[in-house]
């Protein structure tokens, strides 16, 4: 009995922290190249909506998928217009994308399904396929953090990606477009971001629902944060943010106060926010950023 | 390789950085191009490197018209060069700055030990000991300017320039880095040194070019003049290279330091064990290469280091000041010229009368009374009028931002505003740096005429010629401790030289 | 000349976000022309258009000069939706428990109540900068979530009527009532909420200029946000002004809930808040961190959040959420105001981190 209710809890954290390691990881080539990426949230809403909704039309989990990673990428690069090109401050940015997000699938569902901010069920049969009671997203998330370890530390763009974000002009001067890089480094974070929102909404649930990210792609940022921008180390920070929510899940109606009484819901529903504060508070002091982060480039000043 | 611009014309906003420059740089020659601060020299050889686009004009290379876009274009043609700031990626290795933009390998795999085997090679061909596989960040100076050096090599380059590349250096550093670039030219390559400094373009160059305000107003061969006739060039009139000054009349002691040490919030130490005095009415000038404590001790002494960095004990008039903020030291009477202006020294968007408080921003007649939170802006406008008219500020409007200011200007306005306090203690560090000739005559004379009031003043410069002319002794630093103490009238920059890189004088 | 300039590239940015607008509305295919017609036009009629649009604007306001001051001082502050929710809670905790008060007691108790309640909860990220250097924009997101648990649990669980299937607290004494501003200004019926807050709203603009252009504290607050080092320099105390920069942001959140409790539903309500946190960085960023601009601009998000509701009623297709939309390309369009610059070069965003 103790066995298998630890055992699913190992399950249970992988699935929570799938999301967040694919919108953590594509925040990771974002940053890395020098540009805040705090629209992860909204860009998973992006790609969860449009998961949905293309599933919904076209009864191919695979057509949402692709069509939210599309999405999302758009919506970053947009975002990467406004900071890049017209130098915006990347976190104003970021929270209007984060905005538009709560608008935007709630009157795109208000006309295409005649609802406030939902889409329609789907069938578990449109749903992306698991393997050994794991969604093949999941799976790939571990592969994306092992591909982006070698793509950062073992290719030229890898490289490049690095100096960019850590001295621009060193980069420029070396002959590297540096704008070029971070225009990728914002659109590959809004692929990977689209990819996490899909197996929200065609995934874990069946169904788009109003804000169904629910501060995920802030809890992605954090563990983004806690590890280091580093690929691994950042999984590990995600699968530690799952883990706290998968235990939240598991203590709800069992775990009691003295009382007798159950702990209420809003007490469980703090704790991965906390674990945030706490960990940023204890480990920021030891953790560097790329040194370029949020500072546009202009070589002419 | 021969470089020629033809023509180049560049604006930044209103100001005209080139305007229709013909520069001629020879193969196989080491070319100098001098000029003050903001002649336009720099911003020229940027446009040569791709780094900045001119508005109209043409750049020739071995006498074909060619577009250079980008650095790249400049790096395909077999340009190189080196900024004043190192173009370094600090947490990554030699060899990876070094690779950077131009990787072996395929774009699939990063083959960094071939590179690092290219990388020893070079070093060793002319005489460099880089080690490829050391981080940016925990090599010297000197060392990551021959990693800049090694990164245009690396790429073939056939040309190189060099921006202030000896700023950093100590004398005998210099020495050295001259015999590289003689070795450069034996291998018939080019190099093109951008510098103010007189002596070093007279020691190195073949031919030299002179730039005043954004025009060339000279090419002569080096051996054909001298530099009181390059100065003359360079500033358009007769030039006191000295400073004139009454002998010091030393007061009573203002500040004693004793047995100061610093530690960085990395651990290491920055400041080991000094001791010194300063006086009333003397200059005390600290010498040394950028980097070797300076900034911690003036940061040190103007209370913007947290205590539990600091130890040993700073006494002013008398009193131990070390838990005193920056506030107390300030009303105390200690004033501060800082070294990055920028950084430190003002308030960019902030008005010319709003930055001539700043410091004093809490009491009168900042404020209306004792007690009062009311900024009184009448007594603010009087007061930056006040340091607009003593230190000739331009344009004189205390509405205007700070950063409508020229550099030289914005110098006058915080230098204006610390004489104001009225200081017994003017710490000041890089006084004259990215200032230009007129006013660094008019700063200096500033400063000596405090002096004479009897105000004691801590000055620090990175120029040589700066502290030996002003100060009335030198310490000088290395490695954050004092190397020895020397009189300026009797010392030999040589002298001094080694002092600053550990020896003894 | 300036000025006059500086305010063009507001109204730019919100022609261009409308334009964008246009086109979600045409692409699902409803007609923008009539969406626009009812998004602005319901909000000038007397007194109901006038009366509704000023008490959507009250929080607006509050909120829009919550983070103006705190990007003044170098911080953005995205928390202020978790701290109007405390402070609302405050206020009505106060107004619940002190029920015997007089009016004159207890109204200040309950406006003080709520107005400290976010400045604490507002300096909580601020020690944490101060102290840690953690980034204050992640910790007042989670700050938000934080809040929304805590008093979600208080209301449920400690400050409901009992049998009250509504997540609200128990009303709070009829003495901490403020007046409907219906009872004084002749053929305006008390039934619309606008309220006495909406004076202190206007009040507090006037303070807030007067305290960041006027006195050595919002000095000391402007310097630490143009250029920390330098404020240093100055003797200014960074960590002393982050704490304390955070706090006057979170005060003025909080103030929300004077508006909210003791002027309209004279209760704590649980969810409350219509985005007025996140509206209250578009309306900073629109209304240039200036108390002047902030006015204007919670008066046009007013307008349209006044006319979500005809545009929800009568449209077939567009709901409300259109002005979210609204908002976010407002803020979008503001942050890449060097668009419309010659050059493409912005004047440097306040608040950089």
């Amino acid at each position: 009995m103790r066995s298998i209710l630890t055992l699913s809890l190992v399950f249970s954290t992988i699935r929570l922290a799938t999301p967040l390691v694919w919108a953590a990881i594509g925040g990771l080539y974002s940053e890395r190249s020098g540009v805040i990426n705090i629209a992860l949230e909204g860009l998973m809403l992006a790609g969860a909506f449009t998961a949905a909704a293309t599933t919904y039309y076209t009864h191919s989990p695979w057509a949402g998928l692709g069509s939210a990673m599309l999405a999302a990428a758009f919506f970053a690069f947009l975002l990467a217009i406004v900071c890049i090109r017209f130098k915006a401050n990347e976190v104003v940015a970021g929270t209007g994308i984060n905005i538009l997000f709560l608008g935007l699938p709630a009157v795109l569902s208000g006309a295409l399904f005649l609802s406030s901010g939902s889409t329609p069920q789907l069938p578990k049969d449109e749903l992306l396929p698991e393997v050994a009671q794991l969604s093949v997203v999941s799976l790939l998330a571990l592969l994306l953090v092992f591909v982006t370890q070698y793509v950062l530390y073992r290719t030229p763009f890898g490289l490049r990606l690095r100096s960019v974000g850590e001295n621009p002009e060193a980069a420029d001067a070396a002959g590297i477009r540096v704008n070029r890089l971070r225009y990728t480094g914002v659109v590959l974070s809004g692929v990977l971001a689209g990819i996490g929102g899909a197996y929200l909404s065609i995934g874990q649930s069946s169904l788009f629902t109003r804000n169904m990210t629910a501060g995920r792609g802030f809890i992605a940022l954090a563990a983004l944060i806690f590890g280091k921008w580093r690929p691994i180390q950042t999984m590990l920070a995600c699968l530690l943010f799952g883990f706290a929510d998968a235990l939240t899940i598991q203590m709800q109606g069992v775990a009691k106060l003295p009382s007798g009484e159950d702990v209420p819901v809003q007490f469980i529903q703090m704790i991965p926010y906390v674990v945030t504060i706490v960990v940023l508070a204890g480990f920021i002091g030891h953790s560097r950023a790329p040194g370029a982060l949020g500072v546009p480039y202009d070589k002419e000043s | 390789m021969r470089l020629e611009l033809r023509n180049i014309t560049k604006r930044f906003g209103a100001v005209l950085a080139n305007d229709h420059l013909n520069i001629v740089i020879p193969s196989g020659t080491i070319h100098a191009i001098v000029g003050e601060n903001g002649a336009g020299k720099s911003t020229a050889m940027r446009i040569a490197y791709g780094f900045y686009r001119a508005d109209s004009g043409e750049i020739l290379v071995n006498d074909e018209v060619r577009e250079i876009r980008a650095p790249l274009d400049a790096i395909a043609l077999g340009i190189g060069m080196v900024h004043q700031h190192f173009m370094l990626v600090r947490p990554m290795t030699v060899t990876e700055n070094i690779v950077l933009g131009a990787e072996p390998g395929s774009a699939l795999a990063l083959d960094l030990k071939a590179a690092a085997a290219r990388v020893r090679a070079l070093s060793e061909e002319f005489k460099l000991a880089v080690d490829p596989d050391a981080v940016i960040e925990d090599l010297s100076v000197g060392q990551q300017q021959r990693v800049e050096l090694l990164k245009a090599l690396y790429r073939k380059a056939e040309l190189l320039i060099l921006d202030e590349p000896t700023a950093v250096l100590t004398p005998q550093e210099v020495e050295e880095f001259f015999a590289i670039l003689r070795r450069m030219r034996e291998q018939s390559k080019t190099v093109v040194i951008i510098t103010h400094k007189l002596s070093e373009v007279l020691a190195i160059s073949d031919n030299v070019t002179v730039m005043r305000d954004g025009r060339v107003v000279g090419n002569v061969k080096t051996g054909e003049t001298d530099a009181a006739a390059l100065a003359r060039m360079m500033v358009g009139r007769e030039v006191l290279l000295r400073v004139e000054k009454p002998p010091a009349k030393p007061g009573a002691t203002a500040l004693s330091v004793r047995g100061l040490s610093i530690t960085g919030r990395d651990g290491a130490r920055r400041l080991d064990n000094v001791s010194f005095e300063v006086r009333g009415g003397e200059i005390v000038g600290i010498a040394g290469v950028e980097g070797n404590g300076q900034t911690e001790l003036i940061e040190a002494l103007a209370g913007l280091l947290p205590e539990s960095q600091v130890s040993g004990s700073i006494a002013f008039g008398g009193r131990d000041i070390r838990a005193l903020d920056a506030r107390r030291r300030r009303e105390a009477g200690i004033a501060h010229v800082p070294e990055d202006r920028h950084r430190r020294g003002l308030l960019l968007d902030f008005s010319l009368a709003e930055n001539t408080i700043l410091g004093v921003h809490y009491r009168p007649p900042a404020v209306s009374g004792a007690g009062s939170v009311l900024l009184n802006e009448p007594a603010i406008r009087h007061r930056a009028e006040l340091v607009i008219r003593e230190f000739d500020v331009r344009p004189p409007n205390p509405a205007l931002p700070a950063r409508a200011l020229s550099g030289g200007n914005q110098q006058k306005l915080i230098i204006g505003r610390e004489f104001e306090l009225p200081p017994l203690l003017l710490l000041i560090s890089q006084p004259t740096r990215g200032v230009d000739i007129g006013a660094i005559e008019f700063i200096h004379r500033k400063i000596v005429a405090l002096r004479d009031s009897g105000c004691a003043v801590l000055l620090v410069s990175a120029e040589l010629e700066e502290v030996t002319a002003l100060a009335d002794r030198v310490l000088v630093l290395h490695n954050g401790r004092i190397a020895g103490e020397v009189d300026p009238a009797a010392v030999t920059h040589e002298q001094i030289g080694l002092l600053m890189t550990g020896g003894h004088a | 000349m300036t000025r006059l300039r500086e305010l063009l590239f507001p109204l730019i940015a919100v022609l261009c976000a409308f334009a964008v607008g246009a086109l979600v509305v045409l692409f699902i295919g409803d007609s923008p022309i009539e969406t626009y017609r009812l998004l602005l036009g319901s909000a000038f009629s007397w007194p109901d258009g006038i009366g509704y649009t000023l008490f959507f604007a009250t929080p607006l306001i509050f909120t829009g000069l919550a983070v103006a001051v705190a990007l003044r001082g170098g911080l953005l502050n995205i928390g202020a939706e978790g701290q109007l929710y405390i402070a609302a809670f405050a206020t009505a905790w106060v107004g619940i428990t002190l029920s015997n008060l007089p009016s004159a007691l207890l109204i200040p108790l309950c406006c003080l109540a709520g107005i400290a309640a976010g400045a604490a909860w507002a300096a909580i990220p601020g020690i944490l900068k101060a102290r840690f250097g953690s980034h204050e924009v992640i910790n007042t997101i989670m700050l938000n979530f934080i809040a929304v648990a805590l008093v979600g649990y208080l209301t449920q669980y400690h400050y409901r009527t009992a049998g009250d299937p509504i997540m609200e607290s128990a009303p709070i004494s009829a003495a901490a009532h403020i007046p409907r501003l219906g009872q004084f200004v002749p053929g305006l019926p008390a039934r619309i909420p606008l309220n006495a807050a909406f004076l202190l709203a206007l009040l507090s603009c006037w303070l807030v200029y007067v305290l960041l252009w006027k006195t050595k504290w919002g000095y000391e607050i402007r310097a630490t946000g143009q250029n920390p080092s330098a404020a240093e320099y100055g003797g200014v105390s960074i960590r002393k002004e982050i704490v304390l920069t955070m706090a006057i942001s979170g005060a003025l959140a909080g103030m929300v809930g004077i508006n909210e409790v003791m002027g309209y539903r004279y209760r704590y309500y649980d969810g409350f808040s219509d985005n007025y946190g996140f509206t209250g960085i578009a309306v900073a960023l629109l209304g240039r961190n200036h108390p002047v601009g902030v006015i204007a601009a919670a008066l046009l998000f007013a307008v349209l959040q006044r006319g979500g509701v005809p545009v929800d009623a009568f449209t077939q297709l567009v709901s409300k959420d259109i002005v979210l939309i609204l908002q976010a390309l407002v803020i979008l369009f503001v942050a890449a105001e060097a668009m419309f610059r010659r050059g493409g070069r912005g004047p440097g965003a306040g608040g950089r981190i």
